[in-house]
C-alpha cells in the first residue's frame, strides 16, 4: 500500500492532477462510499443532522450524506474541512451540498460548543501522524484536533474516524489521544488480519450510560450487531501491574528507575541489589 | 458557506478562545447568493434549540435583511406557521455568502472567504 502521508504534506500531495485522478478513480469512489456507508451506520443516525466531515476532500464521502432518503433519517446537513485547495476546487466542481472550510485538522476545530450532532472522517487522521515542521508534533496536532472535536461535538455525540494506521505505535498514539481528550474510544477492525482491513475509529463524547456494560464495549455501538468480537485491553493492562511482588528484586528496581526519573541519586544496580543480608549474631 | 454554518462558527486563533467576543464572526464585504434547497423541517426544529439567536440577529442585520424578531420562535411556531419556516429556512439554508471577509471581534483577523469557501489556515505563530 501506498503511503503518501510518509512523504507530503497533504495540501502539498493532494495538488490538482492528484485531485482529480483520487476524485474520478472508480475503484477509490467506491471503497470511500462503503465505508461512508459502514460509519453512517456505526454513527446510527436517525434523524436530519448536522455532521462534520473531516478531511472531506473532493465530497465523495459528504455526496452519500445529502443522498439519505427522509425514510432513512436524512438528508444530513454537512459542513466539510480540508487542507488541500485543490481538492476542495475539485467538490466546487461537483457542485457538492455541503459548506467548504480550507482548514488544517491539526490546529483545531474553529466551531462553537456543541455544534454538531456527529462527525465523520474518511481516511484523514493518518495524516496528522507527520508533523513537518519543529514548531509542531504529531502529539500535539492529534491533541489540538480531538480537544477541539469533543468541544464542537454535542454531548452524548458520536464521531467515526476511519484511518489507515502504519503500524501499532500509530493505531495506539491516535486512540489514546482520542481518552485524552475525553471521549470514550473503540476501534472497529473489520476485516481484521487481511490486506482489505479497515480501521474505524469509534468515539461518544460525554455518554456513560452504556459505558458499564459488562462486555467491555465502551462506546456501545456495536452493541446489537453481529460478527463482532470485542477485545477490551483495558484488564488487561491492569492484571499486568500486580505481578511485581512486593519487596522482590524487580519490584527495587522498578522503584530505583523511578527515583532516577525524578531525578534523585540512586545507588547503582549490582548483583547484590535486593539480596538478604546473611543472618549474624 | 450558509448563514447556518456562520451561526456555529468562531475565531481559530488560540487568545481568542476564552473571549466570549469572538463569536459570531462579523461579515464583510460580503457578496451574497441564494440557492435553492428543499425545505426539511425535522432538521430546523432539530436545529432550533442549537441556534444562538442574538447572534443570528446580528449576523442578519450586518448582511443587510430586515430585522428579526427579539425572542426565538418556538418549535410549535415552527409546525404551525408555513412561512415562518420558510423564511428561517430560506435565512439559514438559502442564503449563501459566497465572497468577502470574516473578522473576529477580538483580534481583529480577517479570513478570507473565496467562492464561498473561508480560509481557516492559520500562520503558526497563531495556533
Amino acid at each position: 500500500m501506498s503511503r503518501p502521508e510518509d512523504t507530503l504534506q497533504a495540501d502539498v500531495h493532494y495538488d490538482d492532477v492528484e485531485a482529480r485522478k483520487y476524485t474520478t478513480s472508480s475503484r477509490i469512489q467506491n471503497i470511500q462510499a462503503s465505508m461512508t456507508r459502514r460509519a453512517l451506520e456505526l454513527l446510527d443516525l436517525n434523524t436530519p443532522s448536522l455532521i462534520l466531515d473531516v478531511g472531506c476532500g473532493s465530497g465523495l464521502s459528504g455526496e452519500i450524506l445529502s443522498d439519505i432518503t427522509p425514510e432513512e433519517g436524512g438528508p444530513h446537513v454537512w459542513i466539510g474541512m480540508d487542507i488541500s485547495p485543490s481538492m476542495l476546487d475539485v467538490a466546487l466542481q461537483r457542485d457538492v451540498e455541503g459548506d467548504l472550510f480550507l482548514a488544517d485538522i491539526g490546529q483545531g476545530v474553529p466551531f462553537r460548543a456543541g455544534t454538531f450532532d456527529a462527525a465523520i472522517s474518511i481516511s484523514a487522521i493518518q495524516w496528522l501522524c507527520n508533523a513537518e515542521s519543529s514548531e509542531t508534533s504529531p502529539q500535539q496536532r492529534l491533541a489540538r484536533f480531538f480537544g477541539g472535536l469533543y468541544q464542537s461535538l454535542k454531548r452524548g455525540g458520536r464521531a467515526v474516524c476511519q484511518f489507515y494506521p502504519k503500524n501499532d505505535v500509530q493505531k495506539q498514539m491516535i486512540t489514546s489521544a482520542a481518552v485524552k481528550a475525553g471521549f470514550g474510544a473503540g476501534l472497529l477492525e473489520d476485516d481484521p488480519e487481511t490486506k482489505n482491513v479497515k480501521v474505524y475509529l469509534v468515539l461518544t463524547a460525554g455518554q456513560s450510560a452504556v459505558a458499564n456494560t459488562k462486555s467491555g464495549d465502551i462506546t456501545g455501538v456495536v452493541e446489537n450487531m453481529e460478527g463482532v468480537d470485542v477485545v477490551d485491553n483495558r484488564r488487561q493492562a491492569k492484571s499486568g501491574k500486580g505481578e511485581i511482588k512486593k519487596g522482590s528484586k524487580q519490584w527495587i528496581i522498578k522503584k530505583k528507575e523511578q527515583m532516577e526519573r525524578k531525578g534523585k541519586v540512586v545507588k547503582a544496580t549490582s548483583k547484590y541489589t535486593g539480596r538478604k543480608r546473611r543472618i549474624a549474631f | 458557506m450558509k448563514v447556518l454554518t456562520l451561526n456555529f462558527l468562531t475565531c481559530a486563533v488560540k487568545s481568542c478562545k476564552s473571549s466570549s467576543d469572538s463569536f459570531p464572526l462579523h461579515p464583510k464585504d460580503a457578496e451574497l447568493a441564494s440557492d435553492d434547497v428543499e425545505v426539511n423541517p425535522q432538521l430546523l426544529i432539530n436545529l432550533l434549540p442549537r441556534l444562538d439567536w442574538k447572534a443570528l440577529k446580528t449576523t442578519s442585520t450586518e448582511l443587510g435583511f430586515p430585522q428579526l424578531p427579539d425572542s426565538p420562535p418556538t418549535i410549535e411556531d415552527l409546525q404551525s406557521d408555513e412561512k415562518l419556516l420558510k423564511d428561517l429556512h430560506s435565512l439559514l439554508m438559502e442564503t449563501n455568502l459566497m465572497e468577502g471577509k470574516l473578522v473576529c471581534g477580538v483580534c481583529g483577523h480577517e479570513y478570507a472567504v473565496r467562492e464561498g469557501i473561508p480560509n481557516f489556515l492559520l500562520p503558526s505563530h497563531l495556533v
